[in-house]
């Protein structure tokens, strides 16, 4: 039991990570009822777009210098992507019945993912530079310099968010918008572009989470959006899909199990062959499973009754 | 003097279902008109294709003398025509003053706003006492007060209710229908769709009557009020 506190700081780690990534689950949801299952793919695309300015920029530059820069490229290709796939993508059927755009939501994952595996160089894993300094201790708890990238960025981002929504004009539209689209067009707000919005919001959430996930692992795959994705879905749905607070709640929820899961599990009496890190997904979907059970809405979500 | 609002020969369909065909009626500054019609007619459908809701198949709108058929409704309602929809749809998880300021969306004078603002509480003093409260949280006629409060933020030209009655005490009614004359008294132009039709036509100068997707009988609000046809099929007469 000594672990605790590095357990759970690596849980945070985690979860901050989820939470960045669910976020854009939860808007795009909110907004239009869209499952985006290529937001995984957004993530990864995120994490190569900022490989590929590094790789541009050679190893002699400074990581302090590169890494700004990575996070303007990781940032612009997510968000291109994303934007690109709301606009040819999902509007073309925002009036099909539902079933059309969840597969072509799948369709453009797969596709994304064939996409950036197509790209010349080593199609296992690439390896992504590493923030030099750390570890660092806390206590009893190690940790890196990533592990600090993840948290920080996870708080300065949903502070933004938090601030964006509430206080802007274009926030106080996507609440609107969200709500109710067709009284919030008879109030002059451009739905479609609030909507463009949404997407690009969730893109920058989710390259921010891409770039830490290479930082924190030193490699990134082309694949590296599925599993991720559907953890960080599952936590948008943990925290209640469509609440941005209940996104990174979710997150952190998820991250916490996982980790504790695999580290714990094994010491309760009759369990140990279901402790190990194989099983820490599985975990973290009992936890979804017993969550939704009590709570059908998510720890934060709101009951939809006020939508006609 | 042209019409504010023209409308000549629209059609609109949901799908392959037509459930406006082929309708005219124009609306002159500073007048009421009122659509009356049983369930079904095609009253909602019509206003929400004149606010840009919904494209029509056929037929065009002119507000002002322009063309706004096929025209979004965000773009519309700034133009000066507001849409205050059937079933209040007000921002029930925001506040009331939120939801004032979300019809005032495209200005950006925050001082005509405030006044805007203050008007509507003058007009409605419920909503000023209570405008910090979450919008959901009022009652149904206060909802409507909100409802009708919200679409003359947008400062319009022609105010369009649809069913403003719905659902109200005669009191809660007596309390909407008075606002809307006081409304037309300063110069406002408005389109009124309501089943209560005897409320409608006694306030109005002109009225239609819609039958499945037609205006089948038009005339001033004091004609139709005394209409037997009318009378029978609305007013609950035999
Ligand atoms: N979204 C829709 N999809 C398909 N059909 C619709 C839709 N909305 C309305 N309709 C149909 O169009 C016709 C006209 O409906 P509309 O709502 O315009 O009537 P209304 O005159 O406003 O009736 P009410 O007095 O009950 O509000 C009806 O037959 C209705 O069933
Ligand atoms: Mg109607």
């Amino acid at each position: 039991m000594h672990e605790l506190p590095q357990n759970l700081a690596n849980g945070l780690f985690l979860g901050a990570m989820y939470g960045l990534i669910a976020v854009g689950y939860t808007m795009v949801y909110g907004i239009i009822q869209l499952i985006n299952f290529a937001h995984g793919e957004i993530f990864m695309t995120g994490a190569f777009g900022a490989l590929a300015v590094y790789s541009k920029l050679g190893a002699n530059v400074s990581i302090w210098l590169a890494l700004p820069l990575m996070i303007v490229g990781g940032v612009a290709t997510a968000t291109l992507v994303a934007v690109l796939a709301e606009r040819f993508a999902y509007r073309p059927l925002r009036n099909a019945p539902r079933l059309a755009p969840l597969i072509t939501a799948i369709g453009l994952s797969i596709f994304l993912q064939q996409l950036v595996w197509g790209f010349p160089g080593n199609k296992s894993a690439r390896v992504f530079p590493q923030l030099p300094g750390g570890p660092f201790h806390l206590g009893s708890v190690v940790f890196q310099s990533a592990d600090i990238f993840v948290v920080v960025a996870a708080v300065l981002s949903t502070l933004f968010l938090a601030y964006f929504v509430r206080s802007t004009r274009t926030g106080r539209a996507m609440q609107a918008t969200a709500q109710d689209p067709d009284t919030a067009k008879l109030m002059g707000i451009d739905t479609d572009k609030v909507i463009v919005i949404a997407f690009a919001i969730g893109a920058v959430f989710a390259a921010i989470a891409g770039i830490s996930s290479g930082l924190r692992y030193g490699q990134i795959e082309y694949n590296m959006g599925f599993l991720n994705g559907l953890f960080a879905f599952t936590a948008a749905v943990l925290g209640g899909i469509g609440n941005i607070y209940g996104a990174m709640l979710g997150g952190l929820v998820l991250g916490l199990a996982q980790t504790l899961s695999a580290a714990y599990i094994q010491y309760i009496p009759g369990m140990s062959q279901f402790g190990s890190q194989d099983w820490s997904g599985v975990w973290a979907f009992v936890i979804l499973i017993l969550v939704l059970m009590f709570r059908p809405q998510g720890l934060l979500g709101e009951r939809v009754a006020d939508r006609a | 003097m042209t019409a504010l609002l023209e409308v000549e020969d629209l059609r609109v369909a949901y799908g392959k279902i037509e459930a406006v065909k082929g309708i005219s009626f124009s609306i002159e500054q500073g007048q009421i008109v009122t659509l009356i019609g049983t369930n079904g007619a095609g009253k909602s459908t019509t206003l929400r294709t004149i606010s840009g809701l919904l494209k029509p198949a056929g037929g065009t709108v002119r507000f002002n003398g322009e063309r706004i058929d096929g025209t979004a409704a965000n773009k519309i309602v700034g133009m000066g025509l507001a849409h205050s929809p059937e079933g209040r749809r007000i921002f029930a998880r925001m506040s009331i003053e939120e939801n004032l300021q979300l019809g005032a969306f495209l200005r950006r004078d925050p001082a005509g706003i405030q006044a805007d603002m203050d008007r509507a509480y003058t007009l409605f003093p419920i909503l000023g006492e209570r405008r910090k409260q979450a919008a959901g949280t009022l009652s149904g006629g206060e909802q409507q007060m909100l409802a009708m409060g919200r679409a003359l933020m947008s400062q319009p030209k022609l105010l369009m209710l649809d069913e403003p009655s719905m659902g109200l005490s005669p009191i809660m009614m007596q309390k909407i229908m008075s606002t809307i004359v006081e409304l037309r008294d300063q110069g406002m132009t408005i389109l009124l769709v309501e089943q209560n039709a005897q409320a409608a036509l006694s306030l109005a100068d002109r009225g239609h009557v819609m039958e499945i997707g037609k205006i089948s009988l038009s005339g001033t609000g004091a004609d139709l009020l005394h209409d037997e046809s009318v009378r029978k099929a609305y007013l609950g007469e035999d």
